[in-house]
């Protein structure tokens, strides 16, 4: 079991290896199986401010952070309502919810983006935040649908009973019950965050630079050095994510996020 | 702070509610003493369950008054009752440590962590559960677990306890473990405390009075053992085992049907059914005092504590009969069968009784 795990473990991490060479080399000629020279080049764009590497690192985790955030608090009554009770149209609304997803994003956002401009958000982060709840927003309600058809509600019941309002039961008992699956659905929404480019590319307007898209800017200026450097900082900070909610997901409490049900 | 409030007075009117076209709960009118035990006995689907959320504020009556002490209940949300409710689960927050279980609802009401620390300590001790109070939740036994749901609820000092079938989940010895420790507790704080339960022997053995509930009616309180010598309906003495059931008249006051005949009763003219507990059949070769009728002996079982003895009328009625070990009766002979008049109970024929 362990050794499968760390199996997968290096497999899942050495396309990377790769990356980091090129990162660190000028030129990578045919039959050379290392990069004949080093150059700190690449690293040192990174941080330098001409590239804004560092501005579009810390855009993309503030935008990634503000997604997650709106898309469990949109995604919580939304989840509440189809995974606790039982009504007609039930199956309708689960639909409707997941349609963003269905529906590929490169339509969805051409037929907002009329609306971006009209608001004057076209190339605002707010813009591009209200945009990537898009994708988001049926993935939190999902999760968290399913979250809450795990939880066995009378705990809501007896938290009334000992005194507690609507808004304390909420805070005090729903929420530390649904911990795992918040956490689950906020992990997945900065995951689609992150690595979002089409929707940023049209709503931001060029003007919102975050990760993704400097990445991109760097393939098509065939800089390898620098795009391998940036792939890397694309690729750390969602490792970095998982690895601290891991704790949370793993064990007992992984049952909680009812993922099984999806 | 001894934790010794009161019980309250508990006055439920015409209390209905309907879930769909279903009636759960039909003109429900009940009143319990400050400080009284009461089991609340019903099959499964009866409307007891729902009758304990109505006084917890969990649901809302379509009709009638729930008053505590005099003063309505039904202004006030679950969360600002003085009443406690103990569910079958025992739904303990996994989150929380015992100890913090136990003092949720003290620090839900504001008090400082140090006196909550310290009356729940004092409530789990009570509840003998002292020295678990930093165990997670997921550690404890069934009986624990319970254990803590009772120390949590008890320790806001409730004026009403109610208990929806505790302990059904655990095994019977310690059913009756359980039950003993309620009874203790509810003694001790006077707690107005309120048993459902769908078992008759668990209701007469944790409770002074019962609560008949059939088909979201009250079929009776009282005091238990009045259950069992005088039934107030047919669907009553059925709930509590009698099986003896001899259809007559009632003319000016006196019953007589298939072979029984001048049995006083205050029922009034008409069709009327006769009940008699097996336990209180005499059988013998020459009938005793009191009416009695002739039949012969089916079938001959030992049971124990007593022989089962099933009688066939010569009308084809049939009776049972409870009867002492070493009594001489055998299969096929013919009997005497008389009861005394104590142990008859004439019902009207109950024309809304489902059989």
């Amino acid at each position: 079991m362990r050794l499968l795990a760390a199996v997968a473990v290096v497999a899942a991490l050495l396309p990377l290896v790769p990356l980091a060479i090129w990162s660190v080399s000028d030129a990578w000629p045919y039959p050379s199986l290392l990069p004949p020279s080093t150059t700190t080049r690449g690293l040192s764009l990174l941080v330098a401010p001409r590239t804004g590497a560092v501005h579009a690192l810390a855009l993309s985790l503030g935008i990634g952070a503000a997604v997650s955030v709106l898309a469990v608090l949109i995604g919580l009554p939304a989840g509440r309502a189809v995974g606790l009770y039982r009504f007609r149209g039930r199956r309708l609304v689960q639909l409707a919810l997941l349609a963003p997803v269905i529906v590929p994003g490169l339509a969805v956002v051409l037929g907002l983006q009329v609306f971006f401009v009209r608001y004057g958000l076209s190339g605002t982060v707010p813009g591009v935040v209200l945009v990537q709840l898009v994708p988001t927003v049926p993935y939190a309600a999902t999760v968290l649908g399913a979250g809450f058809a795990n939880l066995d509600v009378d705990h809501e019941r007896v938290a009334r009973t000992l005194g507690a309002g609507p808004v304390r039961t909420t805070w005090s008992v729903t929420l530390p019950l649904l911990r795992p699956t918040i956490v689950a659905a906020a992990l997945f929404c900065f995951l689609i965050s992150w690595s979002e480019y089409v929707l940023t590319l049209l709503v931001g307007a060029g003007r919102v630079q975050t990760l993704p898209l400097q990445l991109f800017a760097a393939i098509g200026a065939t800089d390898t050095t620098l795009a391998a450097a940036l792939a890397l900082l694309v690729v750390v900070p969602p490792l970095l994510a998982v690895l601290a909610c891991s704790r949370v997901l793993s064990g007992r409490s992984a049952a909680g996020i009812g993922l099984g049900r999806l | 702070m001894s934790a010794t409030a009161a019980g309250g007075l508990l006055e439920l009117s015409g209390v209905s509610k309907r879930f769909g076209s279903t009636t759960a709960v039909d003109d429900v009118s009940l009143t319990l003493r400050p400080g009284s035990f009461t089991a609340l006995l019903g099959p499964s689907g009866c409307g007891k369950s729902t009758l304990l959320s109505l006084v917890a504020g969990l649901v809302h009556p379509d009709a009638g008054r729930i008053n505590l002490d005099g003063g309505s209940l039904l202004g006030a949300p679950a969360e600002r009752r003085p009443v406690g409710l103990v569910f079958q689960k025992p739904l303990l927050f996994p989150h929380l440590s015992v100890l913090a279980n136990v003092g949720f609802g003290l620090r839900v009401r504001g008090s400082s962590r140090r006196e909550t620390r310290r009356a729940a300590l004092e409530m789990l001790e009570r509840v003998q559960l002292a020295g678990l109070e930093q165990r997670r939740v997921g550690e404890l036994s069934g009986g624990q677990e319970q254990r803590v749901a009772l120390a949590r609820a008890l320790v806001l000092s409730p004026r009403v306890l109610l208990l929806d079938e505790p302990f059904s989940a655990l095994d019977s010895e310690l059913r009756a473990t359980m039950r003993r420790l309620v009874r203790t507790l509810a003694d001790e704080t006077g707690v107005t405390t309120v048993f459902v339960t769908h078992d008759q022997a668990e209701a007469v053995d944790v409770a002074d009075d019962v609560a008949l509930v059939l088909d979201g009616r009250l079929a009776g309180h009282g005091a238990a053992s009045g259950f069992w010598s005088a039934p107030s309906s047919l669907a009553a003495a059925r709930f509590f085992g009698v099986v003896n059931e001899i259809a007559g008249q009632v003319h000016g006051g006196v019953f007589s049907g298939q072979g029984w005949g001048a049995v006083p009763c205050d029922v009034e003219d008409g069709p009327a059914v006769l009940v008699v507990r097996p336990e209180r059949l005499v059988v013998d070769a020459v009938p005793g005092p009191g009416p009695a009728v002739t039949a012969t002996v089916h079938e001959v079982r030992f049971a124990g504590t007593h022989l089962v003895v099933r009688l066939a009328r010569p009308d084809g009625g049939a009776l049972v009969a409870h009867v002492p070990v070493g009594t001489d009766v055998t299969a096929g002979s013919t009997v005497g069968v008389s009861a005394p008049t104590d142990a008859c109970t004439v019902l009207l024929k109950d024309v809304t009784a489902r059989d």
